[in-house]
């Protein structure tokens, strides 16, 4: 048995643009334990609820994280529906689809080529990140903003895509998934990348049900749990099966993720297929009485949000349990037993986003 | 562009931003504007660095690490804040675990606007920071 040794990784590193610490234990090449501490994002913007009022709070929630945003947003406006039993006009809810699946798509690819990153890929690395920008257009040309958005509102959304821009965004969509083929060929079949991701960090099943991992995290280990089965925006009304992969290794779950970009694709050319004519907002009166939970599925996993209100404008508790901070306990699990090299790979292979967790 | 005598390198460290302004620092270094052809490179240490882009607001966790960040650094050096939130706080500077803007504990020389900060923005900071790097060489 060699000697124990702390390294401390983190919080400035460069394998995420985020900080997180991680004391790992090392018995010569071997991580035989990671306590992390976290804590250098922290804001408390749970706790601005009581200083914004409901409805400027949107803002508030999309900035949870500027990945995920236009999700964040969703969500908080559908639990903020749910208490006061907004009805959302059936354009509104596919226009939410349709970003909300843009967004998984530009989520996806980001953290693909932050793997290629953390492996040393980089020509992979740039080449994904060039295609993630064909994403980021379409955001710009519909929404205005290339990262927050701000379209989602409580009631709806604030803009309208016409016809003539979502024919475009099938275009852009169909040239997008040909290049996509050719550059996720490199990710799945390319000897170097096998060599990084095949058999890193094994998530077993039970393991995954155990630590209560979520999203492609936990669907590399065979879970088959996704919030979207349940049908919330527009996702009954469209075809959908979730992604599963058995093997729970580092390159299961970009498998995992790399099926949902071409899902994502489908489900947007379906959804704009289906879209309907009509409002795409309601008008609303009064303040929140009362409770609710939402669960809805962002990029790295479910989400839960608890909103209480009190009949004033502004809210008695907001909570955000995040789908990276139900995945660090998993992080842990794999990085245990792993070779030191191997974990620039394994922290990224939950796709951690800090500032949802710690908000 | 005619000051650009040397190709800085950059360290990026986030303070606690919403990630909406670093996935912007990232994509100005890649194909977007990809401003590595110009030498620019993004570096993970803190000694090998010219200019710090720091985004988001200074809390009590991260106050050291930023100060500490700034120290190691190597003159000449310059502070870019990318954001509202670097600037002042932004939207969180009601927080109770806010205590300001970057500026509430290192020197910042250039302040960029936006949330989140448009890359072409960023790249503007930087090169204005390059000229302030200049002077300070002499």
């Amino acid at each position: 048995m060699g000697k124990r040794t702390i390294i401390p990784f983190g919080p400035q590193h460069p394998v995420l643009p985020e900080p997180i610490h991680l004391d790992l234990v090392l018995e010569d090449e071997t991580v035989v334990g990671a306590i992390p501490r976290i804590g250098y994002i922290h804001r408390g913007l749970e706790k601005l609820v009581e200083k914004k009022d409901f409805q400027q709070y949107t803002y508030v929630a999309e900035r949870i994280c500027g990945i995920c945003s236009f999700m964040h947003g969703m969500g908080y406006c559908m639990t903020i529906e749910k208490i006061m039993q907004i009805e959302v006009p059936a354009r509104a809810e596919f226009l939410r689809t349709i970003w909300a699946e843009l967004s998984r798509m530009h989520s996806h690819l980001l953290w693909l080529g932050l793997t290629a990153d953390a492996f040393g890929f980089e020509s992979l690395f740039m080449h994904t990140w060039r295609l993630r920008e064909k994403v980021l257009d379409i955001f710009e040309e519909t929404t205005g903003g290339r990262v927050i958005f701000s379209v989602c509102d409580i009631g709806g959304v604030k803009k309208d895509i016409d016809d003539n821009m979502l024919a475009k965004i099938v275009t852009v969509l169909t040239e997008l998934e040909q290049e996509l083929k050719t550059l996720t060929d490199v990710f799945l079949h390319d000897s170097s990348v096998k060599h990084r991701t095949c058999g890193v960090g094994v998530l077993s099943k039970q393991a995954a049900v155990a630590l209560g991992a979520v999203g492609p995290t936990a669907r590399g280990s065979g879970v088959a749990k996704d919030m979207r089965t349940y049908g919330y925006a527009a996702y009954s009304k469209l075809d959908f099966t979730p992604i599963i992969e058995q093997q729970g290794d580092a390159y299961a779950r970009m498998k995992v993720r790399i099926g949902e970009v071409f899902q994502a694709a489908r489900l947007i050319k379906a959804a704009i297929n289906l879209i309907p004519e009509g409002p795409i907002n309601v008008r609303y009166k009064g303040n929140p009485t009362g409770e609710a939970f939402l669960r809805i599925e962002q990029p790295r996993g479910t989400v839960l949000y608890y909103v209480k209100g009190n009949g004033t404008k502004f809210l008695t508790r907001f909570r955000a349990r995040t789908p990276t901070f139900a995945n660090v306990p998993a992080l842990l699990e794999t990085l245990k037993g792993s070779s030191l090299a191997d974990v620039p790979v394994l922290v990224l292979t939950i796709d951690p986003c800090i500032s949802c967790t710690e908000r | 562009m005619g000051y650009i005598k040397k190709s800085p390198w950059i360290l990026h460290y986030d303070g606690s931003s919403c990630n909406g302004c670093d996935i912007e620092v990232l994509a100005a270094l890649t194909p977007l504007y990809d401003v590595e052809r110009f030498g620019i490179i993004n570096t993970g240490n803190p000694k090998h660095a010219d200019i710090l882009l720091i985004t988001g607001g200074i809390n009590a966790q991260n106050i050291s690490v930023v100060k500490q960040l700034y120290e190691q650094m190597a003159r000449p050096k310059a502070v870019v804040a990318i954001g509202a939130c670097a600037a002042n706080g932004g939207i969180f500077a009601e927080c109770y675990n806010i205590i300001g803007g970057v500026d509430k504990v290192i020197p910042v020389d250039i302040y960029v606007p936006g949330c989140a900060a448009r890359p072409e923005a960023i790249i503007d900071g930087v090169v204005k920071a390059l000229a302030l790097l200049e002077q300070k060489g002499h």
